[in-house]
């Protein structure tokens, strides 16, 4: 099957400095495909060069098969796109703000009603659809935001980092919404920093930093392929090298304010740390996460 | 230029919202500088090339308030758009091409000019203060120099990052305009490099072009020229404009 996304050596330079550093990507159509990384790992640069709204500095970038350079505008058509910072018109109204971006993809006025009143009934807004946006809450216009992006019916959606700073309750709305879209066979690129929203909405991710692509595969086969089935958290009371004082037992990673324990067995691993005298004031077993694969990949946590 | 009626739609919108603000700059103050400064200055002027105060000045007072408008709604609005609103990103997102965001903010703001000119124009003509059956064509005219002076302006609010420039524009440029082409007396008072000045500018050409429709005498200039000033400003404004905003929105 044809990509709907295909990058080879992709790269995107801001004068001196290099954003994307030569990724390569494929993303089939029907995918849920995200990108995971730190800040400033180039997730936002790459998705607007998939937007279109960005041009490459090098490397080959295909969307729809077609080229972003020559058919930028031929491509948006069949796109959806929420970006990192809301762009309503604050002045508008939530239902005009639907209906003026309908316009911008060639509906008619009746067919812009139409679509604005459906996706009022998606994102849930219709008892606000008359109010402006301005006062609404974050929550209300990231939802406007992914509503507004769905009025030309994309193929394909963008959608970077749709739900960061918002409470949890407001998340799972949007995953939830998310979900509907995929059932209907939408694509779904997304940028996150959060583990549990890689792992609920996506098929397969990149995890990048510094530009490059670190890992790459479905939240599981990462977790098996870079990370043990399960970790051991140790908090100690007093200072200490206690990391040192469990060679052996697993791999362990000193941070700040825990040592974590890379296992195979979490229960038989805390049974090995006491016997080896060790007295920790706080101990959790826990399956691994992506979370784990990001610091087993770049020796740094994901949110700082 | 399938979406420029999209854009121009989107602003028609905006405007629906924030027109109450607009009404007294654009309809009444006009006619209160006109009756003050035609009426009131023009007791102790007397004539002008054959009529009065205030028939003279109409055409001018009409070129210069189209003028004015069309600066004063491109700055802020054009560069709010890209810094705070972002509204030209969600535009670039979509289907919209540079080239149809740029016309259709000028054609809103070439309906904005052309609508506030007959209505002043339908005031003038109670006070009798027009005197050519050419009268309606001053609203071609208008139409032009809205264009002549938007688009450059709009060029230049999409270059800028900050609005104290918007301040020199209006200090530098736009004041010293509209008091010294031809609008309140002839440009032939003024002293010879001045003069050349007054040239240059739009707004004189528009002047001097309406005042022929509005009381039916000829020109300075043949018409094709002051009409060929007035297009060179529009196009070459546009011109800079599209690259402007292309500029702005790709990185
Ligand atoms: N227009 C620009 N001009 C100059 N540098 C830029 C520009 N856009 C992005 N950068 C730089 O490129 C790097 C990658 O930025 P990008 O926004 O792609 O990161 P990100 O992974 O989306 O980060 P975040 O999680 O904070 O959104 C950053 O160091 C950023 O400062
Ligand atoms: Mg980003």
């Amino acid at each position: 099957m044809q990509s709907l996304i295909h990058a080879r050596g992709l790269v995107k330079r801001f004068g001196d400095f290099t954003a994307v550093d030569g990724i390569d990507l494929d993303v089939a159509p029907g995918e849920a495909f995200g990108f995971l990384g730190p800040n400033g790992a180039g997730k936002s640069s790459t998705m607007r060069m998939i937007g279109c709204v960005s041009m490459p500095s090098s490397g080959e970038l295909r969307i729809f098969g077609m080229d972003p350079v020559r058919d930028g505008v031929r491509i948006r058509g069949r796109l959806g796109v929420c970006p990192q910072l809301d762009n309503l018109d604050p002045d508008l109204t939530v239902r005009e703000n639907l209906t003026t971006y309908a316009r911008y993809f060639g509906l008619s006025r009746a067919e812009a009603r139409l679509r604005a009143d459906e996706l009022l009934d998606f994102a849930q807004l219709r008892d606000r659809a008359a109010s402006q946006v301005e006062p609404l809450s974050g929550g209300m216009k990231r939802r406007l935001t992914i509503a507004r992006a769905m009025v030309g019916d994309p193929a394909l959606v963008l959608l970077d980092e749709p739900t960061t700073g918002l409470d949890p309750q407001a998340r799972h709305l949007l995953w939830e919404r998310l979900f509907q879209l995929r059932r209907r066979g939408v694509t779904l690129v997304l940028t996150t920093h959060y583990m549990d929203e890689a792992e609920q909405l996506c098929d397969r991710l990149v995890v990048m930093d510094g530009g490059r692509i670190v890992a790459e595969g479905s939240p599981r086969s990462l977790i098996a392929a870079h990370c043990t089935p399960e970790v051991v958290e140790l908090r100690f009371a007093e200072e200490g090298d206690h990391a040192g004082k469990l060679a052996g037992v697993g791999r362990a990673e000193a941070l700040p304010d825990r040592v974590l324990l890379y296992v195979d067995d979490g229960d038989d691993a805390v049974a090995e740390v006491h016997r080896r005298g060790l007295a920790p004031s706080g101990v959790l077993v826990r399956r691994s996460t992506l979370e784990d694969v990001f610091l087993q990949l770049t020796g740094r946590t994901l949110v700082e | 230029m399938g979406a420029t009626a999209a854009v121009l739609e989107r602003h028609l919108v905006m405007y629906r919202r924030l027109w109450r603000g607009s009404v007294f700059s654009s309809f009444v103050l006009p006619v209160l500088f006109l009756a003050g400064i035609g009426l009131g200055v023009g007791g102790y002027v007397g004539e002008i090339g054959g009529v009065g105060y205030l028939a003279w000045i109409t055409p001018g007072v009409l070129a210069s308030t189209a003028f004015q408008t069309a600066i004063g709604e491109s700055t802020y609005s054009v560069m709010g758009d890209f810094k705070w609103v972002r509204s030209y990103h969600a535009m670039y997102a979509a289907p919209v091409r540079v080239g149809e965001m740029v016309a259709g903010r000028l054609v809103y703001i070439l309906l904005r000019v052309v609508v506030a000119a007959a209505v002043f124009l339908g005031v003038t003509a109670l006070f009798g203060a027009l005197r050519s059956p050419w009268a309606p064509l001053s609203l071609a005219v208008v139409a032009l120099v809205g264009l002549a002076a938007a688009a450059p302006v709009t060029a230049f609010a999409a270059t800028v990052e900050h609005d104290s420039y918007f301040a020199l524009l209006f200090r530098f440029v736009m004041i010293p305009s509209a008091l010294f082409s031809g609008v309140f007396f002839p440009v032939e008072q003024l002293p010879g490099p001045a003069r050349v000045l007054a040239c240059l500018s739009p707004l004189w050409h528009g002047v001097e072009l309406s005042r022929a429709a509005t009381l039916g005498v000829f020109p300075a200039w043949p018409v094709w020229a002051h009409v060929a000033c007035l297009l060179v400003w529009a196009a070459a404004g546009t011109a800079w404009a599209v690259s402007a905003f292309g500029r702005r929105l790709r990185d």
